[in-house]
C-alpha cells in the first residue's frame, strides 16, 4: 500500500487516471450490451458513438456546438468585464464593499435557472435571452470572489509601496491588481465551468439550437445514445477550456512558479 | 554633529481594548531627537513598543498623541521620503529583483533610462549582480532582504527606517547583512533608524543606542557608542564592545523579567 501523501511519478498518474475512463466505459458497456438494462433508458457506449457520429456528420451537432460555446463566452465574457472591476473596487475600498456586499451575496442566490421564465419575457427566446441567464449566473459569483480575494491581499506588501511612495490609486493599479491577477484567473477558470451548466439549463427551454436543444429534441425521440453523446461533448469541452485556461495562467504569471 | 532630521516629540499609542477590554499602552509618550547621518538603533524586549515607534514614524501607525517631525515638518503619513525595510519579505513577488528596486522610482516617474542606472548601481551595492531577472521566490531570505534594502535606498530618502529586518535570518546570515549595511551606510551615510532585539547587533551596527523598556514602552536608557569605523566583524570580541555587551544585557534582562511578570 502506498503511504499517505507520498507522490506519484507522472507516468503512473496518466495510468491511472486513463484506468478509471476505462473501467467506466467497461462498467457501462457491461450492463448494457450484457442486457441489465433496458436500451429504451440506457444506450449502450457503440450506439453512443455511432448517434455521435450520425449527430457529427448529418444533423449538423457542430454548429450546435458552435453556437453553445459562443453563447458560454459572451455570457462570460460580459459578466467579466463588469464583475472584475467591481470585485476590485469592493476588495479595495470598505465602504464600497459595505454598500454592495449585501446585495451581491442576496443574489448570488438567485439560480440563474429560476430567471429563464422571466428572461424569456423579457428579451424573448433569442441570443440574448441565453446570454443573460449566463451573465446573472456568473457575475455575482465573480463579484463577490474577486472582492475576497482583493481584500485577502497582504497588508505588508501595501505597507510597502505606501513606503515606496504610492498613492492611493497606484496602490491598487500597482499593487491589489497584480497581487491578485492569478487568483482572478483562477476565479474566473471556476466559474466558466460553472457557466457550461447554465447554458444548457438556457437552452433547454425555449431555443432552437445548442447542445441543451439538442438534447431535449431526443429526449423526444428517446434517443438516449445522443444524449449521452451531447452530456459527453459537453464534458470534454469543459475539460479543454479548462486546459487552456490553466496553460494560460501558467503563462501569464510565471512568478507564480518560479 | 550636523543638525537633527528626525525629532519625535512625545509620541504615545494606546491601542484601544479588544471587545471592551482595558486599551494596551504600547507606547509612552517618547522623545528623541536624530541627528543627519545617524545611525541609531532602537533595542528592546518584545512587546515595548519599538516596532509601534518606527511604524509611527513611517506613517504607517498615527500617535494617540504627540508628532513626528521629519526636517521641521509634521509627518502625516507614509512617504517616500522614509524608506522602510520590514522584517517580513516584502518584496512584490510578480515583478523581477530590478523592477522591485526600480518600483519607488517609476512611481516618481523617472524614466526609464535614469531609473536602469540607479538600479544597476543598488544591485552591485547589495552584491545581487547577476540576480536581476530573478523572481523573489527563486532568492534565498538573505537575497531578498538585500534586495529590500537596495528598494528603500533606491529611492534616495531622508531617512531608512528598519524593522528587524535580518530578524528571520540565520546567524551567518544576518552577521553578513549586518556588515554589508554598515558598509553602505560608512560609504553614504543616510540616516538610519533599526529597531532589534538583538543586543550584539544593536551595537555592531550604532551610533546610538536607544534601549526602550516593556509595557508600557518608553526610551530607557540612550547610549552612543563610540567604537570607531569602518567596523570589521571581529570588532565583536574587543573588550570595548563585550564592556558595552554586559551593560545592555543588564538593561535589557532588566526589562525582559519584567515584561515576563506582566504577562
Amino acid at each position: 500500500m502506498p503511504r499517505p501523501l507520498e507522490p506519484v511519478s507522472q507516468g503512473t498518474r496518466v495510468v491511472l487516471g486513463i484506468s478509471f475512463f476505462v473501467l467506466f466505459f467497461a462498467a457501462w458497456a457491461f450492463a448494457t450490451l450484457g442486457g441489465f438494462v433496458s436500451r429504451t433508458f440506457l444506450a449502450d457506449p457503440i450506439t453512443m458513438v455511432q448517434d455521435g457520429w450520425l449527430l457529427l456528420t448529418r444533423f449538423g451537432f457542430m454548429s450546435d456546438i458552435g453556437v453553445t460555446v459562443w453563447r458560454v463566452v459572451g455570457g462570460f465574457v460580459l459578466a467579466s468585464v463588469i464583475a472584475v472591476p467591481l470585485g476590485i473596487m469592493m476588495g479595495a475600498y470598505k465602504s464600497f464593499e459595505a454598500f454592495l456586499e449585501p446585495f451581491v451575496s442576496f443574489a448570488r442566490y438567485l439560480p440563474a435557472s429560476a430567471f429563464v421564465p422571466l428572461l424569456i419575457l423579457w428579451a424573448g427566446i433569442g441570443e440574448m435571452q441565453k446570454l443573460l441567464v449566463i451573465f446573472i449566473g456568473s457575475v455575482f459569483q465573480i463579484i463577490l470572489m474577486v472582492a475576497v480575494a482583493v481584500g485577502n491581499t497582504r497588508r505588508d506588501l501595501v505597507e510597502a509601496a505606501y513606503t515606496l511612495g504610492s498613492s492611493d490609486r497606484s496602490v491598487v493599479r500597482r499593487v491589489l491588481i497584480p497581487a491578485n491577477a492569478p487568483e482572478i484567473a483562477e476565479i474566473l477558470r471556476l466559474v466558466l465551468g460553472w457557466a457550461w451548466t447554465y447554458v444548457i439549463v438556457a437552452e433547454l427551454i425555449g431555443s432552437s439550437s445548442g447542445i441543451g436543444h439538442m438534447i431535449i429534441d431526443s429526449q423526444a425521440l428517446l434517443a438516449t445514445g445522443q444524449m449521452i453523446f451531447g452530456i459527453i461533448v459537453i464534458g470534454v469541452i469543459g475539460l479543454i477550456s479548462d486546459f487552456l485556461f490553466k496553460a494560460l495562467n501558467r503563462s501569464l504569471f510565471p512568478w507564480r512558479l518560479a | 554633529m550636523t543638525g537633527t532630521i528626525l525629532q519625535i516629540d512625545s509620541v504615545s499609542r494606546v491601542f484601544p481594548g479588544v471587545r471592551g477590554g482595558t486599551p494596551v499602552r504600547a507606547l509612552e509618550p517618547t522623545n528623541l531627537q536624530v541627528a543627519e547621518n545617524d545611525f541609531i538603533t532602537i533595542l528592546g524586549p518584545s512587546g515595548c513598543g519599538k516596532s509601534t515607534l518606527l511604524r509611527i514614524v513611517a506613517g504607517l501607525d498615527r500617535p494617540s498623541g504627540g508628532r513626528v517631525l521629519l526636517n521641521g515638518r509634521e509627518i502625516k503619513g507614509p512617504g517616500a521620503d522614509r524608506g522602510m525595510v520590514f522584517q517580513s519579505y516584502t518584496l512584490f513577488p510578480w515583478l523581477t529583483i530590478a523592477e522591485n528596486i526600480a518600483y519607488g522610482l517609476r512611481e516618481k516617474g523617472m524614466p526609464k533610462s535614469q531609473r536602469q542606472d540607479i538600479v544597476a548601481s543598488y544591485t552591485e551595492k547589495v552584491g545581487l549582480r547577476g540576480f536581476e531577472n530573478h523572481y523573489p521566490k527563486q532568492l534565498s531570505g538573505g537575497m531578498q532582504q538585500r534586495t529590500a534594502i537596495a528598494r528603500a535606498l533606491a529611492n534616495d530618502p531622508a531617512i531608512l527606517l528598519l524593522d528587524e529586518p535580518f530578524g528571520a535570518l540565520d546567524n551567518q546570515t544576518r552577521g553578513l547583512m549586518q556588515e554589508l549595511l554598515l558598509g553602505i551606510w560608512e560609504r553614504e551615510r543616510k540616516t538610519v533608524l533599526f529597531v532589534t532585539h538583538d543586543i550584539e547587533e544593536a551595537i555592531f551596527l550604532a551610533s546610538r543606542v536607544v534601549v526602550m523598556s516593556a509595557r508600557p514602552g518608553r526610551i530607557k536608557a540612550d547610549i552612543s557608542v563610540e567604537l570607531p569605523h569602518p567596523r570589521h566583524y571581529t570588532m565583536k570580541t574587543t573588550p570595548e564592545f563585550s564592556a558595552l555587551k554586559a551593560q545592555l544585557t543588564e538593561e535589557i534582562r532588566h526589562e525582559a523579567l519584567e515584561a515576563d511578570v506582566a504577562h
